[in-house]
């Protein structure tokens, strides 16, 4: 039987030893999280405190510059900001007045740290308690720090997340708490999942609108949809809440796994869970198989993005067939992913963080058929002809759960599938010309 | 403290990035965190271009501060230098790491490189990317340009283009092959396609052709002073501008030489009758402040538009470009904010915007085309094909330019004469654009989250239309229609009318004529 994932390896990653280089490193900040956040949480408005840099990061990362007034901006520091702290908390005090009478739908405020604002040592916290008073009860203003020096990537949802915690209100309710950023049509999904296993009371972290924000306590029991949210993780235990450690939603077998460890905690029968997945579970494996053709007995190499490698890696060598030679990531958090190591076999070299001249040696010594990489160095790979997978597609696009399962293959397929397809493109040698 | 939202300049470190990018064989290391990396993709995604940019960050971290960011700055300086072996090496800070004054110039020079290092100041709290592009090749030039002979044939520099530069790279070729008709020879093009031991050469020409007074004006006022090299002033962009130049370029070069102009199209496509229709349409404009007077010229006096305001975001430059505004009756806006530009645009209710990738954007929420003249621009700005701004191809390819967003003149027509017929229907739009069927994601959101996130027009009742206004306005070619709307609405809230009927439809109408 080919569409039944293999039995977990021998001997899986958890205990390998990891390769730590210490040297550039060619990742995004946490302020990049604003950019999925600001659509996620609907009347929630990001205000970055940085400079010009920051500003333009958030353009660039982008893309598209999306259309109307996003609600997100930086206030940029300038010479006279740098000089006197009292003067910089007066002049956040004005702009966030400004915003706020302009934008009555804004319901909680994110005060945002960037470098600069950490280096002057700008106290976010001081001015998020003080705005919190000004401005309250229709605004809430929290503060959290996306900083290059503090966060990589998605790192920055992590600690936007963590932010909340300690604000939610507490609750003695049993109830199941998914946690991170998904887009609502995956979030749906996998509460329609759950209501079928019979967990009606679930409660998302964070929720769409400050209103639906979910309590939290010492029956509260969580899981995670995302790797990267260690922070989080810990500001939720402390709260007394209970972790439910399992391996990420990503394909049939992770998505299995994940509602599985869910439905263990809650006591849901096994015949009902049979009956929940069956379906899905067959669609997701025909759907990995349609796509994941062109994947099989191929060698794929990971420059460390988004923490979502690890999983990711479990998930194209079991389910797609692939093998992993290096699995970067720019954070590993081994309680997290315990899970996942464990399911994925030894072989690939795992490192963590990154010298980004050393691995790109590697990476042109190693040759791989598919390198994930972020788009600063995906068209120079490209040109030395590897092929290549934007990380950042990853985080943006709907990947998690069944159903998505497919799509999630075909992200890594299409860059094969596309080379494969444009054959006419290269010149003819001289003896073949007709 | 100022809040913004979407930028036309990056810091001046990006700018630094644009010169060193366009450049061979020079290396930039930027102390700065792991963050600014993101400027790589500007040039690799951007651009498209096949090489990572060649520049080393530090990307020190929170527990490096205060210990040793400056070992990590020279570590780092080390390492570049044995990897890429560069002729000469810029060195500088982002905005972070100015505030941890390392003094990566300083660190730099103690560290006896075997070649030039060029420190750089770029105050990223107060100054921009084309003042960084501007300060780093004049950075470069004063330390690497020495006095030298000229060569024997007459020859030209071509100073300013960078990488992510609108059109820089056919800009070039254009202007090269200008100049050699003339019997002018290019003996440095820089920054763009330069080694360090090219700008070390530059001292050879005669004079100097400043293409960008934005990212060159610097290092060809030192050219002038330093090496006895004048430069030209007028930037060759349309008709009138590429023969002001020749003239300016054969009287530098001390040459007399007939100019061929047997490939210049604009002349001939403007006249032609199918472009009458062109006549008089109300034009914005606003980008850089070289781009934007070029093309005010280009606007009014080669395609008969009527320019109806226009601006840059670049203050450095906003002396000529008020002085301009004046000479034209109108008063320039310089800001860099482009809230003010999308009010002053949805004010003056032209019916094209020449500007750049944000003005294409405000144009799209306001639907009014937009032909983009300016950086910044985005990935299709960077077209596979031939495209120049500059010279004679330059001044055709403009024409097409300002012509492809507006309807066709004898499309206009059409639409007048058949309106009511069933292939000129209202949501057939341009056929020449296609692009109707279905928007994309951000694009189809964009109107909702604009009604929704926007304070109403300054009324407080709500204005009706009457049926038989309602079908009227049905009546109006559906490419202006969207405009007469908003005009007729406008009109009926300042003067307190709740619902419009066929004469206030009218009455606006001739109130906005002009
Ligand atoms: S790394 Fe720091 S300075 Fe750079 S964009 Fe991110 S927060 Fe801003
Ligand atoms: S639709 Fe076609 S024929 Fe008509 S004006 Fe446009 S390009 Fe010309």
């Amino acid at each position: 039987m080919t569409d039944h994932t293999p039995l977990p390896p021998a001997r899986g990653c958890r205990d390998v030893p990891v390769l730590k280089q210490r040297g550039q490193r060619e990742v995004f900040c946490g302020l990049t999280g604003i950019i999925w956040l600001h659509r996620k949480m609907q009347d929630a408005f990001f205000l970055v405190v940085g400079s010009r840099t920051c500003a333009h990061l958030l353009q660039s990362a982008a893309g598209v510059m999306i259309f109307a007034e996003p609600r997100f901006g930086t206030a940029i520091l300038e010479e006279k900001d740098l000089a006197g702290m009292a003067d910089a908390h007066d002049e956040l005090d004005r702009e966030v007045a400004r915003l706020l009478s302009r934008r009555p739908d804004i319901r909680q405020l994110f005060l945002v740290g960037s470098c600069p604002s950490e280096v002057i040592k700008l106290d976010l916290a001081r001015a998020a308690e003080r705005l919190t008073r000004v401005h309250a009860p229709h605004v809430r203003v929290l503060n959290y720090t996306g900083s290059g020096i503090e966060t990589t990537f998605t790192q920055g949802e992590d600690a936007c997340l963590a932010s909340m915690v300690p604000e939610l209100p507490e609750t003695e309710a049993r109830e199941l708490l998914l946690v991170g950023a998904l887009p609502d049509v995956v979030e749906d999904q996998a509460l329609a999942l759950l209501s079928g296993l019979g967990l009606d009371r679930v409660r998302c972290l964070p929720a769409r609108r400050r209103d639906e924000m979910p309590a939290v306590g010492p029956n509260t029991i969580f899981a995670l949809v995302q790797p990267f949210l260690g922070e989080t993780h810990a500001a939720l235990e402390r709260r007394g809440a209970r972790h439910i450690a399992a391996p990420f939603p990503f394909g049939e077998e992770g998505t299995t796994a994940w509602l599985a460890a869910v439905a263990e905690a809650f006591g849901v029968p096994p015949e009902r869970f049979n009956e929940v997945t069956a379906a899905p579970r067959a669609r997701a494996r025909k759907a990995i198989a349609a796509q994941s053709k062109e994947l099989r007995g191929k060698r794929i190499f990971f420059f460390p993005d988004s923490q979502l490698e690890v999983p990711l890696a479990r998930f194209l060598t079991r389910e797609c067939g692939m093998e992993a030679l290096e699995v970067g990531t720019p954070y590993l958090h081994r309680t997290i992913c315990g899970p996942d190591l464990d399911l994925l076999a030894e072989g690939p070299v795992i490192s963590e963080g990154q010298d980004v001249d050393l691995q790109l040696d590697r990476c042109r010594a190693a040759r791989p058929d598919l390198t994930v990489c972020g788009l600063g160095l995906a068209n120079p790979l490209e040109a030395e002809g590897l092929r290549t997978k934007w990380a950042i597609e990853l985080v943006f696009t709907p990947v998690h759960f069944y159903e998505q399962a497919g799509d999630l293959a075909g992200l890594f397929s299409r860059p094969l599938r596309r080379r494969a397809r444009l054959t006419g493109l290269e010149r003819l040698p001289e003896s073949a010309a007709p | 403290m100022k809040l913004s939202v979407w930028t036309y300049e990056g810091p001046p470190h990006v700018g630094a990035m644009r010169v060193a990018t366009g450049m061979t064989g020079l290396h930039y290391v930027l102390h700065a965190p792991q963050g600014d990396t993101y400027a790589d993709l500007l040039f690799t995604m951007i651009e498209r271009r096949d090489h990572r940019p060649p520049v080393t960050y530090t990307t020190f971290q929170a527990r490096d501060l205060g210990a040793d960011t400056a070992d990590l700055f020279k570590q780092a300086c080390r390492d570049a230098y044995d990897r890429f072996r560069p002729q000469a090496v810029i060195v500088g800070a982002s905005c972070t790491a100015e505030l941890i004054q390392d003094d990566p110039g300083g660190l730099a020079e103690t560290m006896g490189l075997p070649v030039p290092v060029i420190p750089l100041e770029l105050p990223s709290y107060q100054r921009k990317e084309n003042f960084g592009a501007d300060e780093t090749f004049f950075q470069i030039v004063r330390h690497l340009a020495k006095p030298m002979d000229r060569t024997p044939k007459v020859s030209a520099n071509l100073l300013g283009p960078t990488a992510l530069g609108f059109r820089h790279r056919d800009d070039i070729v254009e202007i090269t092959r200008l100049l050699e008709e003339l019997g002018i020879a290019v003996n440095v093009i820089a920054p763009m396609t330069a080694s360090p031991a090219d700008i070390a050469r530059i001292g050879a020409a005669h004079f100097n052709v400043l293409m960008y007074p934005e990212t060159g004006e610097a290092a060809a006022r030192w050219c002038e002073k330093h090496l006895g090299q004048p430069y030209t002033k007028t930037v060759p962009i349309g008709v009138g501008a590429t023969r002001d130049f020749v003239d300016e370029a054969l009287s530098l070069a001390g040459v007399d030489a007939l100019v061929d102009e047997s490939r210049l199209r604009l002349p001939w496509w403007s006249q032609s009758v199918d472009s009458t229709y062109l006549t008089g349409k109300r034009v914005f404009l606003f980008g850089d402040a070289t781009h934007v007077s070029a093309m005010a010229r280009v606007a009014e006096a080669e395609m008969g538009f009527e320019v109806v305001g226009l601006g840059c975001y670049n203050r450095e430059f906003a002396r000529p470009i008020r002085a301009l505004a004046r000479e034209m009756g109108l008063t320039a806006l310089i800001t860099d904010d482009y809230l003010e530009v999308e009010a002053a645009i949805a004010d003056l209710q032209p019916e094209m915007i020449l500007g750049t990738q944000m003005e294409r954007h405000i144009g799209k929420r306001l639907g009014i085309p937009c032909a983009v003249i300016s950086a910044p621009v985005h990935v299709q700005d960077f077209p596979a094909r031939y495209s120049p701004v500059m010279g004679f191809e330059g001044a055709n390819v403009l024409f097409d330019t300002l012509v492809h967003p507006l309807v066709m003149g004898l499309e206009e027509h059409l639409l007048t004469m058949f309106r009511e017929d069933f292939e000129f229907h209202d949501g057939a739009g341009a056929s020449h654009h296609g692009g109707t069927a279905v928007p994309r994601l951000e694009e189809a959101e964009a109107p909702a989250a604009a009604t929704a996130e926007r304070p109403p027009v300054e009324s407080t009742f709500e204005i009706v239309w009457r049926p038989d206004a309602e079908r009227e306005l049905r009546k109006i070619p559906f490419f202006v229609r969207g405009k007469a709307k908003r005009n007729t609405e406008k009109f009926a809230a300042e003067r307190g009318v709740a619902e419009i009927s066929i004469d206030t439809l009218y009455e606006a109408k001739a109130h906005y004529a002009r």
